[in-house]
């Protein structure tokens, strides 16, 4: 039994069926790919996963507790962070900031009112925020507001944002879609490191061939909504059903 | 100390002091001297200062850090009034408890509009909150008439219960026996200096006031607000639910605008619907964009900028205009007091309107960038030339570094 169960999940926009008879089953600590042609249904999927979506039939389980109809800010608290396709940070923030907002929220929960309490007695929030940073060898910008930030770093910043949550399962949502090659290597080894070092389950949704064989242990082929094969890199490279899907018609 | 960091301490300090030094600050101009109606330490304009800098502090809370822009607050004013002039009418003159059921009726009122309004942001969320302080407007002005005296607005009768009002009780608002309309006068030269005891009760309680948002501002309260205003996408992945914090945030606004709205009644012991309108909810908006929101100190600079010119340069007439010009010849005279006329007496609010939009299209930071721009002009950090901020003479109190 893995630690994300998807089962029978079906939507409907209207007339498309975005999503069809999805069934996943992700065993804790690998890092599995969903890969497909544009209009698959990857991102369908993912926002089910995060609470944005609910789909019209089936059942997604987490780490034994149902995750459907549960807003995201509840899935995060289930320990499921997601990185977005555009880096998600708090712009106007100092990055420093950044990295607090995810301490508190791993520590006090969704809601706490701490209004006249100082910042300056966090020290356990405080160190670890800047260990955090220090990980991601970001700590010599912690000054700097995240907006002004490459957007290398923003994504870096944003990934070390999930990741000081600890949390068990990562969502990553193209995380290098518009990065030139040599930021794309860097994001590759970055999350190798994560993965390595962590022991978090990583779920990718990815159009890059590249990242998704250097990093993947399994690969999902989903097209028109489907899952069409699910098996490892070196098997999808050559499976006729994936050339069929991405090429349109039988090679 | 007081739970502050040191930079934040002296900022403190400074601010206290120019609070307690505001009578003889406000008065630079020696009376009777041509300039002395630009003297604005009269306890009447000073207690203005006081009471919707506090407004203008508790509307920066929720609109300068969670960027909601309210368009309702003056309807949290307005309850807060009531509440103390209810109070002297069933209790006494005493101001207390009247200021405590301020606050605690304005909070309740923030919570119901706010749980209602916050379920949803930008245009929509200004056009519920603006929806809810007509309607309070129209219940107090005729709807709740038992409540609140209609049109007449609410005031002391003689007949009115006054339960615990003693034989030798002031009859007029007092803090325990203070009266809040007395007021010790001191010469020192060609000057005249104003104590009134109701400015520094406000004052008193406007620094209470800013202390509680300086530490919500520096609090990880005050960053999950900023956090919001940035990112709610973010915020919601993250596992932080905005709904309470923004609530929190209104509440918190709207408890201020009370108490500022009890303060008025305070100084004043009448509470009249008008205090409600949508005139009132615009200005102070206007006090923290002119200020600079989401900035500490830029609130109560636009509420003292507002204010003053309210009051002084409504008070310029052509009388005056032909004073000042009278050294030029006839018809430049004439030509430049019909340039200036509009823009005096009943024309200050075009005066305001022209300097809001240099302000908005110049300064967006509002006057807090204007001093931090002529701050870096003087010590030269600044790398390229900037406009400095016009006519420093408005806005007496110099502005702090504060981000």
């Amino acid at each position: 039994m893995g630690i994300l169960e998807v089962t029978n999940v079906n939507k409907r926009f209207g007339g498309l069926q975005a999503l069809g008879d999805v069934n996943l089953d992700i065993p804790a600590g690998t890092v599995h790919a969903i890969i497909g042609p544009n209009g698959a249904g990857k991102s369908t999927l993912l926002n089910v996963l995060v609470g944005k979506l609910i789909p019209d039939t089936g059942t997604v389980m987490f780490d034994g507790k149902p995750v459907l109809g549960r807003k995201p800010y509840e899935i995060n608290q289930m320990g499921i962070s997601r990185v977005f396709q555009t880096p998600e940070i708090f712009s106007d923030l100092t990055v420093f900031e950044n990295m607090l907002i995810p301490c508190f929220a791993k520590r006090d929960g969704s809601f706490r009112m701490h209004a006249l309490e100082s910042m300056a007695r966090e020290k356990d929030i405080i160190g670890k925020a800047e260990h955090m940073l220090s990980d991601v060898n970001m700590i010599d910008k912690r000054n700097m507001v995240a907006s002004s930030l490459s957007r290398g770093d923003k994504r870096r910043l944003e990934m070390a944002m999930c990741l000081v949550q600890e949390p068990k399962l990562l969502l990553l949502d193209e995380p290098t879609a518009g990065m030139a090659r040599a930021d794309t290597n860097n994001t590759i080894e970055l999350l190798k490191e994560i993965h390595a070092s962590r022991e978090i389950t990583m779920v990718i949704i990815e159009h890059d061939m590249h990242v998704v064989f250097s990093l993947a242990k399994r690969i999902t082929v989903l097209a028109q909504g489907t899952p069409l094969v699910e098996d490892t890199p070196e098997n999808i490279k050559g499976h006729p059903k994936v050339k069929e899907a991405y090429l349109g018609e039988a090679a | 100390m007081l739970g502050l960091s040191k930079k934040d301490t002296f900022f403190f300090l400074f601010v206290v002091f120019l609070t307690m030094a505001t009578p003889i600050i406000l008065q630079p101009f020696p009376e009777g001297s041509a300039l002395a109606q630009f003297n604005a330490g009269y306890p009447d304009l000073m207690q203005r200062f006081a009471i919707y800098g506090i407004f203008a502090i508790g509307f920066n809370i929720l609109f300068g850090l969670t960027g909601y822009l309210s368009f309702g607050h003056a309807a949290f004013l307005g309850v807060g009034s009531y509440s103390v002039v209810w109070m002297y009418k069933l209790l006494n003159y005493n101001v207390v408890p009247g200021l405590v059921l301020a606050i605690i009726t304005s909070g309740l009122f923030a919570l119901l509009i706010g749980y209602i309004s916050l379920r949803r942001s930008g245009i929509y969320f200004s056009i519920l909150t603006l929806a809810f302080a007509q309607m309070s407007f129209n219940l107090a002005y005729s709807v709740l008439t038992p409540l609140t005296n209609g049109e007449t607005g609410l005031q002391v009768y003689n007949d009115d219960p006054q339960i615990l009002l003693g034989a030798n009780h002031p009859l007029g608002p007092h803090f325990f026996g203070i009266v809040m309309q007395d007021s010790a006068k001191i010469n020192v030269g060609g000057w005249q200096w104003t104590f009134n005891n109701g400015y520094y009760f406000c004052a008193i309680i406007a620094v209470i006031a800013f202390y509680l948002s300086l530490r919500i501002f520096r609090s990880p309260f005050g960053t999950m607000l900023r956090a919001i205003k940035t990112n709610q996408t973010r915020m919601n992945y993250t596992g932080l639910n905005p709904r309470p914090y923004t609530l929190a945030a209104f509440v918190i606004s709207g408890m201020y605008a009370g108490l500022a709205g009890g303060l008025l009644a305070a100084m004043d012991p009448l509470a009249g619907a008008e205090r409600m309108q949508w005139t009132a909810s615009g200005e102070v908006v206007l006090m923290t964009i002119l200020g600079g929101a989401g900035t500490l100190m830029g609130p109560v600079l636009g509420a003292g900028f507002i204010k003053y010119f309210e009051n002084i340069f409504s008070k310029i007439n052509d009388g005056i205009l032909h004073h000042w010009f009278s050294a030029l010849p006839d018809g430049v005279e004439e030509f430049l007091v019909f340039i200036f006329h509009p823009f005096i007496g009943k024309g200050w609010s075009l005066t305001l309107g022209l300097l809001f939009m240099l302000v908005v299209i110049f300064l967006p930071g509002g006057l807090i960038e204007g001093g931090r721009r002529l701050g870096n002009l003087f010590t030269g950090k600044s790398r390229k030339p900037t406009t400095p901020a016009k006519d420093p003479e408005h806005h007496p109190k110099p502005a702090p570094h504060v981000a």
